[in-house]
Protein backbone atom coordinates (compact mmCIF):
# COMPACT_ATOMS: atom_id res chain seq x y z
CA UNK A 1 0.00 0.00 0.00
CA UNK A 2 2.83 1.97 1.15
CA UNK A 3 4.62 1.32 -2.52
CA UNK A 4 1.81 2.42 -4.20
CA UNK A 5 1.42 5.34 -2.83
CA UNK A 6 4.94 6.65 -3.47
CA UNK A 7 4.39 5.42 -6.76
CA UNK A 8 2.84 9.26 -7.72
CA UNK A 9 6.08 11.67 -7.76
CA UNK A 10 4.33 14.40 -6.50
CA UNK A 11 2.84 11.95 -3.41
CA UNK A 12 6.96 11.52 -2.78
CA UNK A 13 7.90 14.72 -3.32
CA UNK A 14 5.22 15.91 -0.29
CA UNK A 15 6.19 13.22 2.00
CA UNK A 16 10.99 13.48 0.85
CA UNK A 17 10.03 17.68 1.91
CA UNK A 18 8.26 16.90 5.39
CA UNK A 19 11.12 13.88 5.73
CA UNK A 20 14.28 14.98 4.77
CA UNK A 21 14.77 17.90 7.91
CA UNK A 22 13.65 15.28 10.88
CA UNK A 23 16.36 12.87 9.39
CA UNK A 24 18.83 15.03 9.23
CA UNK A 25 18.32 16.51 12.56
CA UNK A 26 19.15 12.91 13.56
CA UNK A 27 22.10 12.12 11.48
CA UNK A 28 23.63 15.26 13.27
CA UNK A 29 22.36 14.01 16.59
CA UNK A 30 23.69 10.28 15.67
CA UNK A 31 26.65 11.37 14.39
CA UNK A 32 27.12 13.85 17.67
CA UNK A 33 26.59 10.61 19.72
CA UNK A 34 28.62 8.36 17.80
CA UNK A 35 31.91 10.65 18.31
CA UNK A 36 31.63 11.49 21.68
CA UNK A 37 31.90 7.24 21.73
CA UNK A 38 34.66 7.18 19.53
CA UNK A 39 36.68 9.56 21.51
CA UNK A 40 35.75 7.82 24.94
CA UNK A 41 36.67 4.29 23.46
CA UNK A 42 40.22 2.75 24.41
CA UNK A 43 42.84 2.66 22.29
CA UNK A 44 43.95 -0.86 20.82
CA UNK A 45 46.51 -3.28 22.38
CA UNK A 46 47.95 -3.82 19.13
CA UNK A 47 47.06 -1.20 16.69
CA UNK A 48 47.09 1.74 19.14
CA UNK A 49 45.21 5.11 18.42
CA UNK A 50 45.23 4.25 14.51
CA UNK A 51 42.36 1.70 15.98
CA UNK A 52 40.19 5.13 15.09
CA UNK A 53 40.45 5.07 11.72
CA UNK A 54 38.11 1.29 11.83
CA UNK A 55 35.24 4.36 12.76
CA UNK A 56 34.97 5.77 9.80
CA UNK A 57 36.06 3.39 7.81
CA UNK A 58 34.03 0.35 8.17
CA UNK A 59 30.68 2.35 8.29
CA UNK A 60 32.22 3.83 4.81
CA UNK A 61 32.81 0.08 3.73
CA UNK A 62 29.06 -0.83 4.39
CA UNK A 63 27.40 1.62 2.98
CA UNK A 64 29.65 1.27 -0.58
CA UNK A 65 27.99 -2.70 -0.28
CA UNK A 66 24.43 -1.04 1.25
CA UNK A 67 23.88 1.47 -1.77
CA UNK A 68 24.43 -1.08 -4.35
CA UNK A 69 22.10 -3.44 -2.59
CA UNK A 70 19.51 -0.17 -2.62
CA UNK A 71 20.49 -0.36 -6.64
CA UNK A 72 19.88 -4.20 -6.80
CA UNK A 73 16.49 -3.74 -5.50
CA UNK A 74 15.62 -0.74 -7.80
CA UNK A 75 16.62 -2.34 -10.68
CA UNK A 76 14.87 -4.91 -9.60
CA UNK A 77 11.94 -2.67 -9.47
CA UNK A 78 12.44 -1.12 -12.99
CA UNK A 79 12.49 -4.24 -14.95
CA UNK A 80 10.04 -6.44 -12.67
CA UNK A 81 7.33 -4.06 -11.42
CA UNK A 82 7.95 -0.78 -13.34
CA UNK A 83 7.73 1.04 -10.76
CA UNK A 84 7.95 4.83 -11.24
CA UNK A 85 10.22 5.70 -8.65
CA UNK A 86 12.34 2.63 -9.16
CA UNK A 87 15.23 4.03 -11.51
CA UNK A 88 14.89 7.32 -9.81
CA UNK A 89 16.11 5.54 -6.69
CA UNK A 90 18.82 3.82 -8.39
CA UNK A 91 19.96 7.08 -10.60
CA UNK A 92 19.88 8.91 -7.31
CA UNK A 93 22.18 6.51 -5.05
CA UNK A 94 24.90 5.91 -7.29
CA UNK A 95 26.64 9.23 -7.05
CA UNK A 96 26.11 8.75 -3.11
CA UNK A 97 27.57 4.69 -3.47
CA UNK A 98 30.61 5.64 -5.93
CA UNK A 99 31.67 8.11 -3.06
CA UNK A 100 31.19 6.10 0.47
CA UNK A 101 32.92 3.34 -1.89
CA UNK A 102 36.08 6.27 -2.25
CA UNK A 103 36.31 7.08 1.27
CA UNK A 104 36.10 3.15 2.12
CA UNK A 105 39.23 3.11 -0.19
CA UNK A 106 41.11 6.49 0.93
CA UNK A 107 40.37 4.97 4.92
CA UNK A 108 41.47 1.52 4.04
CA UNK A 109 44.79 2.97 2.23
CA UNK A 110 45.41 5.39 5.34
CA UNK A 111 44.78 2.42 7.41
CA UNK A 112 46.72 0.04 5.96
CA UNK A 113 49.71 2.07 5.53
CA UNK A 114 50.62 2.40 9.27
CA UNK A 115 49.36 -1.18 10.23
CA UNK A 116 50.01 -2.98 6.43
CA UNK A 117 53.22 -1.03 5.70
CA UNK A 118 51.42 -0.44 2.55
CA UNK A 119 48.77 1.82 0.72
CA UNK A 120 47.51 -0.90 -1.24
CA UNK A 121 47.85 -4.44 -2.05
CA UNK A 122 46.24 -6.42 -4.89
CA UNK A 123 44.10 -8.63 -2.44
CA UNK A 124 40.78 -9.81 -3.11
CA UNK A 125 39.19 -8.04 -0.69
CA UNK A 126 41.03 -4.11 -2.10
CA UNK A 127 40.37 -5.31 -5.85
CA UNK A 128 36.94 -6.04 -5.74
CA UNK A 129 35.79 -3.38 -3.54
CA UNK A 130 38.29 -1.11 -6.60
CA UNK A 131 35.74 -3.17 -9.08
CA UNK A 132 32.52 -1.56 -7.53
CA UNK A 133 33.66 2.01 -7.34
CA UNK A 134 34.55 1.22 -10.64
CA UNK A 135 31.05 -0.08 -11.66
CA UNK A 136 29.61 2.95 -9.67
CA UNK A 137 31.34 5.33 -12.36
CA UNK A 138 30.01 2.98 -15.37
CA UNK A 139 26.81 3.44 -14.18
CA UNK A 140 26.65 6.89 -13.91
CA UNK A 141 28.30 7.24 -17.31
CA UNK A 142 25.61 5.08 -18.66
CA UNK A 143 22.97 7.08 -17.74
CA UNK A 144 24.01 10.19 -18.78
CA UNK A 145 25.06 8.87 -22.21
CA UNK A 146 21.70 7.91 -22.96
CA UNK A 147 19.29 10.33 -23.31
CA UNK A 148 15.91 8.55 -23.48
CA UNK A 149 15.06 7.83 -20.00
CA UNK A 150 13.32 4.50 -20.27
CA UNK A 151 16.24 3.18 -22.32
CA UNK A 152 18.47 4.40 -19.96
CA UNK A 153 16.44 3.07 -16.91
CA UNK A 154 16.47 -0.38 -18.57
CA UNK A 155 19.99 -0.89 -19.80
CA UNK A 156 21.39 0.09 -16.21
CA UNK A 157 18.91 -2.18 -14.44
CA UNK A 158 20.72 -4.79 -16.00
CA UNK A 159 23.61 -3.94 -16.01
CA UNK A 160 22.95 -3.45 -11.68
CA UNK A 161 21.88 -6.74 -11.42
CA UNK A 162 25.01 -8.42 -13.71
CA UNK A 163 27.24 -6.17 -11.05
CA UNK A 164 25.41 -7.22 -8.33
CA UNK A 165 27.18 -10.40 -8.21
CA UNK A 166 30.32 -8.22 -6.89
CA UNK A 167 28.25 -7.90 -3.39
CA UNK A 168 28.99 -11.87 -2.08
CA UNK A 169 32.83 -11.69 -4.13
CA UNK A 170 33.22 -8.76 -1.43
CA UNK A 171 31.69 -9.73 1.71
CA UNK A 172 33.07 -13.38 1.39
CA UNK A 173 36.77 -12.56 -0.81
CA UNK A 174 38.30 -12.30 2.88
CA UNK A 175 36.94 -16.55 3.27
CA UNK A 176 37.61 -17.84 -0.46
CA UNK A 177 41.18 -16.32 -0.48
CA UNK A 178 44.21 -15.32 1.56
CA UNK A 179 44.10 -11.88 1.78
CA UNK A 180 46.03 -9.37 3.53
CA UNK A 181 42.54 -7.44 4.40
CA UNK A 182 41.13 -9.28 8.18
CA UNK A 183 38.50 -11.66 8.07
CA UNK A 184 35.09 -10.36 9.23
CA UNK A 185 35.12 -9.85 12.62
CA UNK A 186 31.34 -8.44 13.19
CA UNK A 187 28.66 -10.02 11.41
CA UNK A 188 29.92 -13.49 11.73
CA UNK A 189 28.20 -16.78 12.63
CA UNK A 190 29.62 -16.91 15.81
CA UNK A 191 29.43 -13.84 16.74
CA UNK A 192 31.57 -10.37 16.91
CA UNK A 193 35.35 -10.96 18.09
CA UNK A 194 34.93 -6.83 18.62
CA UNK A 195 35.54 -5.91 22.75
CA UNK A 196 32.16 -4.23 23.25
CA UNK A 197 33.75 -1.10 24.46
CA UNK A 198 34.97 -0.43 20.40
CA UNK A 199 31.95 -2.71 19.30
CA UNK A 200 29.56 0.18 20.61
CA UNK A 201 31.21 3.11 18.64
CA UNK A 202 31.66 1.81 16.17
CA UNK A 203 27.77 0.60 15.98
CA UNK A 204 26.84 4.42 16.63
CA UNK A 205 28.98 5.63 13.73
CA UNK A 206 27.10 2.81 11.16
CA UNK A 207 23.89 3.93 12.83
CA UNK A 208 24.83 7.44 11.50
CA UNK A 209 26.38 6.89 8.24
CA UNK A 210 23.38 4.93 7.46
CA UNK A 211 20.38 7.96 8.49
CA UNK A 212 23.45 10.02 6.53
CA UNK A 213 22.74 7.88 3.73
CA UNK A 214 19.10 7.95 4.01
CA UNK A 215 18.33 11.67 4.13
CA UNK A 216 20.96 12.08 1.13
CA UNK A 217 19.41 9.54 -1.50
CA UNK A 218 16.09 10.69 -0.17
CA UNK A 219 17.18 14.23 -1.44
CA UNK A 220 18.70 13.54 -4.64
CA UNK A 221 15.47 11.56 -5.36
CA UNK A 222 13.47 14.73 -5.14
CA UNK A 223 16.16 16.63 -7.02
CA UNK A 224 15.82 13.71 -9.44
CA UNK A 225 12.42 13.98 -9.96
CA UNK A 226 12.42 17.74 -10.75
CA UNK A 227 15.48 16.91 -13.04
CA UNK A 228 12.93 15.06 -14.90
CA UNK A 229 10.12 17.66 -14.81
CA UNK A 230 12.36 19.84 -15.76
CA UNK A 231 13.03 17.70 -18.98
CA UNK A 232 9.67 17.21 -19.85
CA UNK A 233 8.63 20.97 -19.48
CA UNK A 234 12.09 21.48 -22.05
CA UNK A 235 10.42 19.09 -24.27
CA UNK A 236 7.15 20.48 -24.04
CA UNK A 237 8.21 24.09 -24.88
CA UNK A 238 10.48 23.08 -27.80
CA UNK A 239 7.44 20.84 -29.47
CA UNK A 240 5.51 23.76 -29.35
CA UNK A 241 8.34 26.43 -30.59
CA UNK A 242 8.16 23.85 -34.03
CA UNK B 1 39.48 8.63 26.01
CA UNK B 2 42.55 9.95 23.87
CA UNK B 3 45.17 11.23 25.07
CA UNK B 4 47.36 11.74 22.12
CA UNK B 5 47.07 10.31 18.80
CA UNK B 6 50.06 8.28 18.86
CA UNK B 7 53.12 8.22 15.74
CA UNK B 8 50.21 7.97 13.32
CA UNK B 9 48.13 10.87 14.30
CA UNK B 10 48.66 12.33 10.71
CA UNK B 11 46.89 9.24 9.10
CA UNK B 12 44.24 9.08 11.48
CA UNK B 13 43.30 13.33 10.75
CA UNK B 14 43.57 12.69 7.36
CA UNK B 15 40.80 9.61 7.38
CA UNK B 16 38.52 12.18 9.52
CA UNK B 17 39.10 14.80 7.29
CA UNK B 18 38.02 12.59 4.31
CA UNK B 19 35.08 11.45 5.82
CA UNK B 20 34.47 15.71 7.27
CA UNK B 21 35.09 16.22 3.85
CA UNK B 22 32.76 13.74 1.82
CA UNK B 23 29.55 13.97 4.32
CA UNK B 24 29.43 18.26 3.81
CA UNK B 25 30.54 17.63 -0.21
CA UNK B 26 27.56 15.40 -0.57
CA UNK B 27 25.48 17.12 1.61
CA UNK B 28 26.35 20.54 -0.28
CA UNK B 29 26.21 18.83 -3.47
CA UNK B 30 22.44 17.85 -3.12
CA UNK B 31 21.21 21.34 -1.73
CA UNK B 32 22.54 23.58 -4.48
CA UNK B 33 21.60 20.94 -6.87
CA UNK B 34 17.75 21.18 -5.68
CA UNK B 35 17.99 25.47 -5.22
CA UNK B 36 19.52 25.37 -8.95
CA UNK B 37 16.55 22.95 -9.91
CA UNK B 38 13.89 24.93 -8.07
CA UNK B 39 15.00 27.70 -9.64
CA UNK B 40 15.07 26.09 -13.26
CA UNK B 41 11.33 24.91 -12.37
CA UNK B 42 9.92 27.87 -11.18
CA UNK B 43 11.70 29.86 -14.66
CA UNK B 44 9.55 27.58 -16.81
CA UNK B 45 6.40 27.66 -14.49
CA UNK B 46 6.70 31.58 -15.32
CA UNK B 47 6.75 30.79 -18.74
CA UNK B 48 3.05 29.71 -18.66
CA UNK B 49 4.93 25.26 -19.22
CA UNK B 50 2.71 23.66 -16.71
CA UNK B 51 2.91 19.74 -16.00
CA UNK B 52 -0.47 18.06 -17.75
CA UNK B 53 -1.46 16.70 -13.89
CA UNK B 54 -1.42 20.26 -12.73
CA UNK B 55 -3.88 21.10 -15.43
CA UNK B 56 -5.76 18.47 -14.02
CA UNK B 57 -5.84 19.30 -10.65
CA UNK B 58 -6.58 23.07 -11.85
CA UNK B 59 -9.97 21.70 -13.86
CA UNK B 60 -10.74 19.85 -10.77
CA UNK B 61 -10.28 23.45 -9.31
CA UNK B 62 -11.55 25.53 -11.55
CA UNK B 63 -10.20 28.69 -9.83
CA UNK B 64 -7.01 28.31 -10.29
CA UNK B 65 -6.54 30.00 -13.46
CA UNK B 66 -4.04 28.09 -16.34
CA UNK B 67 -5.99 29.10 -19.99
CA UNK B 68 -3.20 29.93 -21.98
CA UNK B 69 -0.78 27.64 -20.64
CA UNK B 70 1.39 24.94 -22.76
CA UNK B 71 1.25 21.08 -21.20
CA UNK B 72 3.02 18.04 -20.23
CA UNK B 73 3.30 14.50 -18.89
CA UNK B 74 5.97 14.49 -16.61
Amino acid sequence: MLLADLANPSRFLVLASRLIPWLAGLTVALFAAGLVLVVRSPADYLQGETVRIMYIHVPAAWLSMLTYGIMAVSALGTLVWRHPLADVAARAAAPIGATFTALALVTGSLWGRPMWGTYWEWDARLTSVLVLFIMYLGLIALWRTIEDPTRGARAAAILILVGSVNLPIIKFSVDWWNTLHQPASVFRMDGPTIDATMLLPLAAMALAFTALLVTLHLAAMRNEILRRRIRALGLTAAGAAR
Amino acid sequence: MITSLGPYADFILLSYGAATLTALGLTLWVVLDHRRLRHTLSALEARGLTRRSARAAARIAPETPVDGKLETQA
